[in-house]
This record gives structure tokens, C-alpha cells and sequence, in this order.
């Protein structure tokens, strides 16, 4: 989400996309001298330093230490291990490094799928629901629950559905539709990515629609009226209006479903249970195997100080590619 | 609503069709799990580890009576509530006052402030957990605080994970209010708080609503380090919904029944609020 | 002028955590005392129905123990999926329970840890002496030749049950002896949706207990002498094999209990869909599943050939629940009194008659309750041809990285793909080199 602080450092968002000239750069009340401002921002600064921040530096410190079942009791008296556990992680020919690899490779995998799909269905949906309609309130609330129920609940059902012998999606695949020759199995081998795509997109993709169809009224409607008069039809409009207009949003909430996605631990966690499948092995769990169940929280550290490097440098570059490509075709 | 002029009727057909399509597909992918959710829950415990069958066989209310015995779910109730309504109202003001800052203030470390917490979501869970808990002992041995295993721990851990979202959207937020208000009200004599309290926030309070479901939501259905944080007595209902699969058997019909009762109230508060959240987000965070 | 001033936020926020976690583990390095004689607080692991029923089972006798000695105790009964991660943040900060129950195979890995007061001859006698255990429930307890990390509770171990009727119906007068009359006789209780034998082979640790008793009976181990991992030794690898062949070649177990985890094959077993199935003292909640007690029989856990016995012979695991002390605890005195009374010979006929386990003291076992026929084929095991699970302090992986592994032969078992010998090597060989990690 680092994403946004561009647009809400203010006097730069404003000279970039389609919002430019809605308002001047103003004059802030202060420059520097006054205490207000960080007497406003501490009671923010002292949360996150406290939660956040300190236990991140920890976790850092973690990864550099030897911090086995040995010494949890006592980490203080954990020896150092300088670079060894990232040693280790790295060696993608060595077992553990080689599972990691493995395991982020299908979150890769994963999250893009995700987030496409999110996305995908997001925006079809918001287009669709531009006009009034009837039902639409009521389709609406009812596209915003996966979104809104707790995710415990919601993966469970998924696994309630995905069982192999009395799940729904076999009884309607296999019984109903005949269209697999034996029941598959969704929550373990290969299927299990498939099953973890789709709840994933499942609970996801109210959100990509909240966001767009938010999105969607700031666009404004003389825009579309003008390309009425010009003889435009409703699938151009979209094609030359909607889309445009929207990219600003996509470039963010791309970018905030992908960090979600990537570290999700919930929606794999409560679908495998203790261990999962090795196509649906996605990186925070197998993190947190790798830490909670090996009692390694040395390695486990070090992966996701890696995880959070990666996703670090993700961003950067993602940010800097749309900013690019945006300027250009703002140009 | 914008767009009503725009008469559906002067929609081709070939649009209206895939809509209607593609919404019913929508539709039926968005409502399934909900529909297995409502009438697994209806079900006696045979029938659900059976085959599945679309229809109960027979119907029970059962396991709506069986849920509060099976784990102590009144209990976890209240603790849910008690812990998810004070994150909310807590990092609802701390991110109104430090948005309040970002949008009205230029000061020295702004930029890394803003930087580094929404960075903060990138933070692996898993790598935090153990030194937060770490901390919350050390806290608790320092100063006598008790912080792990209460609901003061939890709520300001949940305060903080919404606490980077909340400052982004309202700030957003915020900076579509004409400062022209907050000036005048300045000009007559409030400081900066007078002005925050009287103008800023009044009209700003579809982006606090939107905030608050945001922060309730993320409270109410956190999982993993409630699992760790909490104990007997504090643990919370997302955390106690587990308590439905035991090491003998998983009771499927009561799983739903309790998923539903916990549910409701967040899901019909965010069906209540989500004309407020569409307005906090158009306003906030997607201009 | 900006990376000083963030060199200095960095700068600040280390010497913050290094303030706030500087002594590591709290009060971790304190070895407890009697400072709080008056309380006790009690974590209990998952044994009954849910967790009210233990609480309900539980409280009368705790009420027993405050009217006795004064002492009130506090319970938290944990399930399954929380208790070791509880365990493990109450060990890393010192935080915890005063006495608490364990899973038996973790013994030796949290004994690693220093967190459990060790049972020392001294220690023993405060609780009544260690020659009222079982032998083989001791032998489960921690690594050998250290003091114990705890103490036995409630013993259990595996025995075959099967279906009287089912048996009946396919003309077998006798429940099986040796795993080939099981595959045999399986193989005539095949047919029609019904199956032989039902397994669970999503859950690590009905995995690797199975994998552990094939891997002994076939000479293997998973772990030699000095506890290094053996794998991929040819035992291991042939009883592996073995396992998952009742799926993957004897088709006497239905695809679908590859993903089994949460107890299905129970459910499938007193619904008739299966015929047999190894489990630890499953009467208790056949009856809850409604299957009458003169439906099912129960007969040791079948060897490769000739008569259950040590060695190559063993059938089943030491399985069951041990009762351990915090080292931490502010109140020793009142933690070992408590034990003492949880292993006292009443509380042991009481509370294993509730659960429906044995008890791991000689001198309760003589009780009538536990000499129906279930009971006593599991005590036989248990005193003649059980062996504990490794007791090295990576057990904990062990079961993390060879049950998974077995999670996955059974998917592709499954899936139709061929399980060789191969490609159980295959898989344990990444088992085993994740244990290096």
C-alpha cells in the first residue's frame, strides 16, 4: 500500500492523472515549527512502533540467530548465526531451500491469478451495475458478503464444499453434470491450487468491486454524454470512458490486492489444516510450518525477512513501471 | 445515485443479455457457499457427513440450541464485542487525529511517516507474532501491565493492523474537505483541535464510518494471533469457531449454525454501512 | 540531512527493542519456587467430546483436589491445534501454566527446551515413586537416561476393530493376524462401496504412528542410535510402502480417505463403510456414533507373520497424554502435589474410566472396569508389544515432515499414480533433508 502515501503527499498526486486541476496546492497552516502536527501523529507513531515496528526489528534480529528449541526458553542466550539461516534458505539445492523456492514460486503463481481474477470479476461486476436496475441494492449486498463474512467461516464452508466424498462441488461436478469419469479430489495433490485460487477470489473480488464501483462515480457523466452525442455505443463508451478513467484506481488497488494475496495465511491455513498440499504450499504457511511446527525461528525469520524484501522490492518497481507508463500516456 | 439519467432502456439488447448473464453467474459463485452455509446449518449431524444433498432432509434447529454449549460462544461473543469495538473507536481517533495531520500539516518527517506505516502491510504476520508477544511479557514483567492473555493486548494489537488503511483513507479523505472551513473556524477562534472537532470531522464522517467497518471487520475475524494472545477467558469468537472440530469429530451442522450467528452482525452492519463505505472510498481513497 | 535523519529513526527503534525484549524470556531463567501456594493453574488437553465435556469431566475431581489440600486450580482445557503453540509462547516467555498436560511424543522435544521440571528420583518420590508407572508408558517420557520430563496420565495404544456383522457376511470366522489375512480378508470386504480397511491418511500424526510401527516391523527405524534421521533406511522406506499400499495396490481402503484428517474413517467405520480400522480405544465414541458394542470386536493389531511381541514384532505405539510441571511454576510444592493426585489410584480409575484410556499405574489397572474385552487387548499391547515413538528431541519435525509425507503418497495413491518404492524414497529423502534445517 505504499502505493498511496504519492497521493497523499500533497502538491505531487496532483500533477499526475486524470484528477489533475481538481484542486490548487494550498498553503499549510505551518511549516516545521509547530508541535501540533506530531503531537497529532504520536499517539500513531507509539502504536506502530509498538506493534509493528519493534517486533519487526526483532524478527529481524531473529533471523541472525540460532534460535532452535533449544534456546526459545532463554533467546537472549541464543548464539549468532550471522548469515547462516539465510544461508540456508537460499541454497535452492538443499531441501529446505528448494521447498521455499517451490513454495513461492505457486504463491507467485497464486497471487497473480488471484488478483487477476479479483480484479477481473470486480470490474466486470461495477460496469454492469453503472446502471440503476431492479435488484441491483439487493445484488450488490449480496455480492459484498463473501467479502464481509469472517474468514474463518467463510474458508470452512469452502472446505465443507471441496470434501472428495460428500462435498457440494463433487456432487454437482461428478453426479450432477457428469462431466469428471471419477470424484476429484480439491484439498489434496494438484486440484488443491485450483480450490485455493477460488476461494481466494472468492472472498477477494467484493473488494476490487467496492473500490471500482467508488471509482466509477467520480467519473463524470458528461463525459459520457458527450460520447453519446458523438454516436458512441455503450461498449465503446466503456472501452474509451470507463476504462481510462480507471486507471489510476487499477494501478492502486492492483497493487493492494497483490500485498493482501501474497501474505494471505488465513484462506490456506483453514482450507488444508495442518499441512498443506504441496501445490496449494503457499509462503506464509510454509513459513509459519517451517517456524511454529520445526521450532526453527531462526530460518522462519530469515524467510520472511526475505518474503518482505521481495515484496519491498515488487512494490518499488511496480509503482515506478505504472508511474512510467502512466506519465506517458497522460502525455 | 449519478448515471439515472442514463435510461436503461436505451441499452442494446446484446448489453442488457450479458448482463443479465454474467451477473446471474456472479451471483450464484457469491451466494453458494452462503446458501450451503444456511442450510447445512439446518441439518441433523448425520445428514451432513453424508453425501450432500441440496435440500435438508429433515430440518432442525438443533444446532442453533447445541452451539452455546459446545464452546462457551456467549462468552466469546462478549469478548469479541468488547475487543473489536474499542479497536475501532481507538484507531478510528488516533487515525483521525494523525490523518488530520498528513492533510492539514507540513512537517519534518512526513513523508517517512506516511511511508512507513502503509509499508507496515507488508509485514508478514508471522514474523511479528512471536516478538509481539515477546514484548507484551516484557511490557507486563516491566510495569505490571498485563498485556498477554488480556483484551487490552489484543485490542491494541487489532487497533494497529487497521491503523495504516484508516490514516491513507481518511487523509484521502480529508483533503477533499475545502480548507476553507477549517480556516474559518480557525479565523473565529477554535484552535487546531476546535477546528478538527467542529468542521473536519463532521465532514468527514462517511470516511470515518467507512474506516470503522474496515477497522470492526478486521477485529472481528482475526485468527492467528488471537489463537496465541488469548486464553480461557479473553479468547474470541474467531478463534472459538474452531472449537467446533474437535479431535473426535467435526460437528459440520453447528460449524454453519455458529459461523451464521457470528456473522450476522458484521455482515448486516456492512450491508447497513456499505452506501457510507462507497461514499468513503469515492471521497478517500480512489481519486 | 533525510538518511541521517532515518539512520536515526533506525537507531532509535533497535535500542527500543533491544529495551523491550532485553531479558529475552522474562523470568524464563528462574527455576519457580512456592512464592503463590494457594493456586495452580491447570492446561488440559483435548481428551472428551469438546472441550466443555472435559471441562465437565474434569472439575469435580479438581473441586476433590482444592477440598483436600486448600489449593484452587485453575482450568484451561486447550485443543489440539492451539496447545503446542501455547506451549511453545508460555515456554518462550516464561508465561505459562503451572502443570500441564503434553502428547506423549512431544516428551523428549520439550525436554530440549528446559521448560519442564525434570522428574528426578526426588521429584519421583514426591509423587509416589516411578515404580507405580507401566514401564512402557515411562519409556515415553523423554530421551532415555535423562530424569523424565513427565509423568504417564492416560495410556492408550492401537488394536484392529472390526465389524461382526461385515466379517460374518464374507464367511471370515476370525479377525486377521498378520497383515497378509488382513489384505486377504480385506479384499472380500470390498465391494459394493464398501471397503476393507479405513485409514487416515490427511493426519500427521495417525500418519507417522502407522509409518513407525510398519518401519519396526520390517527391522527399520526412522532415527538411529545417536537420533539422526534414518529416513530412507530400507525398514522405513518398505513400511511406508507397505501402509500405503493398502490404497495404492491391495485397493482395500477407498481413495477418498487420502484426505481424510479429521476423524472420518471413524465415522466411516461405524457407519459399516469400512470393515476394519486400527485406532486407540475408539469404543467410547463408537457408542457416541451410535454402533452398538456387539457389532464391533476388537483384536490385536495385526504383525507381519507369528505372534505380536518386541522387536520386529511390535504392533502398536505407546500412545497417550503425559501430565508435566512448568519449571517456572511459583507454587512446585502445590504443581507435585497435584500430579501426585492426578496418578493417585483413584483419580486414575476415575478419569481413564471417563475417557475410555488406561491408566499408566500398575496398581489402577486392576480395576474391573478395564478388563472388558477392548481394554484388555490394549493393555496387553501396551505391556508386551508396544514401543514408544522416538524419543529425540526432533521428534516434533519428525512428525511435521514425515506425516505430510505420507499426506502425499495417499493423494497419490489417490490420484491413480503408481506408489514405488522409488517414489516413498524420494519423498522421505526431502523429509529428512528438511530435518537438517
Amino acid at each position: 500500500m505504499a502505493a498511496t502515501t504519492s497521493a497523499t503527499a500533497p502538491g505531487r498526486s496532483d500533477s499526475s492523472g486524470p484528477a489533475r486541476g481538481r484542486e490548487k496546492p494550498r498553503r499549510s497552516y505551518s511549516i516545521g515549527r509547530s508541535a501540533v502536527p506530531y503531537l497529532l501523529v504520536l499517539p500513531a507513531i507509539v502504536m506502530e512502533l509498538l506493534i509493528h515496528l519493534v517486533p519487526m526489528v526483532v524478527g529481524v534480529v531473529m533471523s541472525f540467530k540460532e534460535l532452535t528449541q533449544f534456546y526459545i526458553r532463554n533467546w537472549g542466550a541464543a548464539p549468532g548465526a550471522g548469515l547462516n539461516n539465510y544461508r540456508l534458505v537460499v541454497d535452492f539445492n538443499g531441501a529446505v531451500g528448494s521447498a521455499l523456492l517451490h513454495s513461492f514460486l505457486i504463491t507467485c503463481a497464486f497471487a497473480v491469478l488471484a488478483v487477476g481474477f479479483s480484479w477481473l470479476l470486480g470490474i466486470t461486476g461495477a460496469i454492469l451495475m453503472q446502471d440503476t436496475f431492479r435488484g441491483r441494492g439487493f445484488l450488490r449486498a449480496l455480492f459484498m458478503t463473501p467479502y464481509a463474512l469472517p474468514v474463518y467461516a467463510s474458508v470452512i464452508i469452502w472446505a465443507f464444499m471441496l470434501q472428495h466424498d460428500n462435498g457440494l462441488v463433487n456432487h454437482v461436478l461428478h453426479d450432477q453434470l457428469h462431466l469428471t469419469a471419477k470424484p476429484a479430489f480439491w484439498l489434496i495433490g494438484d486440484n488443491s491450487f485450483i480450490s485455493v485460487v477460488v476461494v481466494s477470489v472468492w472472498r477477494n473480488w467484493p473488494f476490487a468491486l467496492l473500490v471500482i464501483m467508488a471509482a466509477l462515480q467520480n467519473i463524470p457523466d458528461e463525459l459520457y454524454e458527450a460520447s453519446a452525442i458523438d454516436g458512441a455505443g455503450v461498449w465503446q463508451q466503456i472501452r474509451r470512458i470507463t476504462m481510462p478513467s480507471l486507471r489510476p484506481i487499477n494501478r492502486v488497488l492492483v497493487l493492494v490486492l497483490f500485498l493482501w494475496t501474497f501474505n494471505d495465511f488465513n484462506v490456506p491455513y483453514v482450507l488444508f489444516g495442518q499441512s498443506a498440499p504441496p501445490a496449494g504450499d503457499l509462503i506464509s504457511v510454509h513459513i509459519y510450518q517451517a517456524s511454529f511446527h520445526t521450532w526453527n525461528f531462526g530460518s522462519g525469520s530469515a524467510m520472511s525477512v526475505l518474503m518482505l524484501l521481495f515484496l519491498l522490492l515488487v512494490t518499488a518497481a511496480y509503482l515506478t513501471v505504472t508511474s512510467l507508463s502512466n506519465r506517458r500516456s497522460n502525455a | 445515485m449519478p448515471s439515472t439519467y442514463r435510461s436503461p432502456t436505451a441499452r442494446p439488447m446484446s448489453f442488457v443479455w450479458t448482463r443479465r448473464i454474467v451477473l446471474t453467474l456472479m451471483a450464484i459463485f457469491a451466494a453458494l457457499p452462503v446458501y450451503v452455509m444456511i442450510s447445512t446449518s439446518l441439518k441433523p449431524l448425520r445428514d451432513v457427513t453424508e453425501k450432500f444433498r441440496w435440500f435438508p432432509g429433515h430440518l432442525t434447529l438443533r444446532p442453533y440450541v447445541d452451539i452455546w454449549h459446545t464452546v462457551p460462544l456467549a462468552h466469546y461473543f462478549v469478548n469479541s464485542t468488547i475487543v473489536s469495538a474499542a479497536a475501532t473507536g481507538l484507531s478510528v481517533l488516533i487515525a483521525v487525529f494523525a490523518a488530520y495531520a498528513v492533510s492539514r500539516y507540513r512537517f519534518k518527517g512526513k513523508r517517512i511517516f506516511t511511508i512507513t506505516v502503509l509499508s507496515t502491510q507488508m509485514f508478514p504476520g508471522i514474523l511479528f507474532l512471536l516478538p509481539l508477544f515477546l514484548i507484551f511479557v516484557n511490557i507486563g514483567n516491566a510495569t505490571g501491565i498485563a498485556l498477554y492473555g488480556s483484551r487490552a493486548g489484543l485490542i491494541i494489537t487489532y487497533l494497529t493492523f487497521s491503523l495504516p488503511f484508516s490514516i491513507w483513507m481518511l487523509a484521502g479523505y480529508m483533503e477533499s474537505i475545502p480548507r476553507g472551513l477549517d480556516e474559518a473556524a480557525m479565523v473565529d477562534g477554535c484552535g487546531p483541535l476546535g477546528a478538527l472537532f467542529r468542521v473536519v470531522i463532521p465532514a468527514a464522517i462517511p470516511g470515518i464510518v467507512a474506516v470503522a467497518v474496515y477497522a470492526f471487520m478486521t477485529a472481528w475475524s482475526e485468527v492467528l494471533f488471537a489463537s496465541v494472545m488469548t486464553n480461557d477467558t479473553t479468547r474470541t469468537l474467531a478463534v472459538g469457531l474452531r472449537g467446533y472440530s474437535t479431535q473426535y469429530d467435526v460437528y459440520w451442522n453447528q460449524v454453519m449454525a455458529a459461523s451464521l450467528v457470528v456473522s450476522v452482525p458484521v455482515v448486516a452492519g456492512f450491508l447497513l454501512l456499505q452506501r457510507y463505505l462507497v461514499t468513503g472510498l469515492t471521497a478517500g481513497a480512489v481519486k | 540531512m533525510r538518511r541521517t535523519r532515518i539512520t536515526a529513526a533506525i537507531a532509535a527503534i533497535t535500542v527500543a527493542s533491544a529495551a523491550l525484549t532485553a531479558c529475552g524470556g522474562g523470568t524464563a531463567t528462574g527455576n519457580g519456587g512456592n512464592k503463590n501456594p494457594k493456586t495452580l493453574t491447570y492446561w488440559a488437553s483435548n481428551q472428551g467430546k469438546n472441550l466443555d465435556d472435559d471441562k465437565q469431566k474434569l472439575t469435580p475431581e479438581l473441586q476433590k483436589f482444592e477440598k483436600q489440600t486448600g489449593i484452587h486450580v485453575k482450568l484451561e482445557v486447550i485443543g489440539w491445534p492451539d496447545l503446542l503453540n501455547r506451549i511453545l509462547t508460555a515456554t518462550s516467555s516464561g508465561q505459562g501454566p503451572d502443570v500441564l498436560n503434553i502428547g506423549n511424543t512431544w516428551s523428549a522435544s520439550l525436554q530440549a527446551t528446559g521448560a519442564l521440571l525434570p522428574f528426578d528420583d526426588g521429584t519421583f518420590n514426591a509423587i509416589g515413586g516411578k515404580q507405580r508407572f507401566v514401564p512402557s508408558a515411562l519409556g515415553s517420557t523423554g530421551v532415555a537416561g535423562k530424569p523424565p520430563a513427565a509423568v504417564p496420565l492416560y495410556s492408550l495404544a492401537y488394536g484392529l476393530y472390526y465389524n461382526k456383522k461385515l466379517f460374518k457376511d464374507a464367511g471370515i470366522a476370525n479377525p486377521p493376524a498378520t497383515w497378509s489375512e488382513l489384505v486377504s480378508d480385506g479384499k472380500k470386504l470390498t465391494h459394493g462401496g464398501k471397503y476393507g480397511l479405513a485409514v487416515e491418511g490427511a493426519n500427521n500424526a495417525e500418519n507417522i504412528h502407522h509409518a513407525y510401527i510398519f518401519a519396526k516391523q520390517h527391522g527399520g527405524d526412522f532415527f538411529d542410535a545417536s537420533g539422526n534421521p534414518t529416513f530412507t533406511s530400507p525398514g522405513a522406506v518398505a513400511g511406508v510402502k507397505q501402509y500405503i499400499d493398502f490404497m495404492a495396490a491391495d485397493k482395500i481402503t477407498a481413495a477418498g480417505d487420502a484426505e481424510y484428517a479429521q476423524n472420518q474413517s471413524l465415522q466411516d467405520f461405524a457407519t459399516g463403510k469400512a470393515a476394519m480400522l486400527l485406532w486407540q480405544a475408539a469404543g467410547v465414541q463408537l457408542a457416541q456414533r451410535g454402533m452398538k458394542a456387539a457389532d464391533w470386536g476388537v483384536a490385536p493389531v495385526p504383525v507381519q507373520s507369528g505372534a505380536p511381541g518386541q522387536g520386529t514384532q511390535v504392533d502398536t505405539m505407546v500412545a497417550g497424554i503425559n501430565l508435566a510441571v512448568f519449571k517456572n511454576t511459583q507454587n512446585r510444592d502445590g504443581a507435585l502435589k497435584f500430579v501426585k493426585f492426578m496418578t493417585s489410584d483413584e483419580e486414575q480409575k476415575i478419569l481413564n474410566g471417563k475417557y475410555g484410556s488406561i491408566p499408566p499405574v500398575t496398581s489402577a489397572q486392576s480395576d474391573p472396569q478395564f478388563a472388558n474385552p477392548e481394554q484388555t487387548v490394549l493393555r496387553q499391547g501396551l505391556a508386551k508389544s508396544a514401543v514408544a515413538l522416538p524419543q529425540v528431541a526432533k521428534e516434533s519435525q519428525f512428525e511435521d515432515l514425515v506425516g505430510p509425507a505420507l499426506k502425499d503418497l495417499f493423494a497419490d495413491a489417490a490420484a491413480g499414480r503408481p506408489v514405488t518404492e522409488d517414489s516413498v524414497r524420494k519423498r522421505l529423502e526431502k523429509a529428512q533433508q528438511q530435518m537438517a534445517g
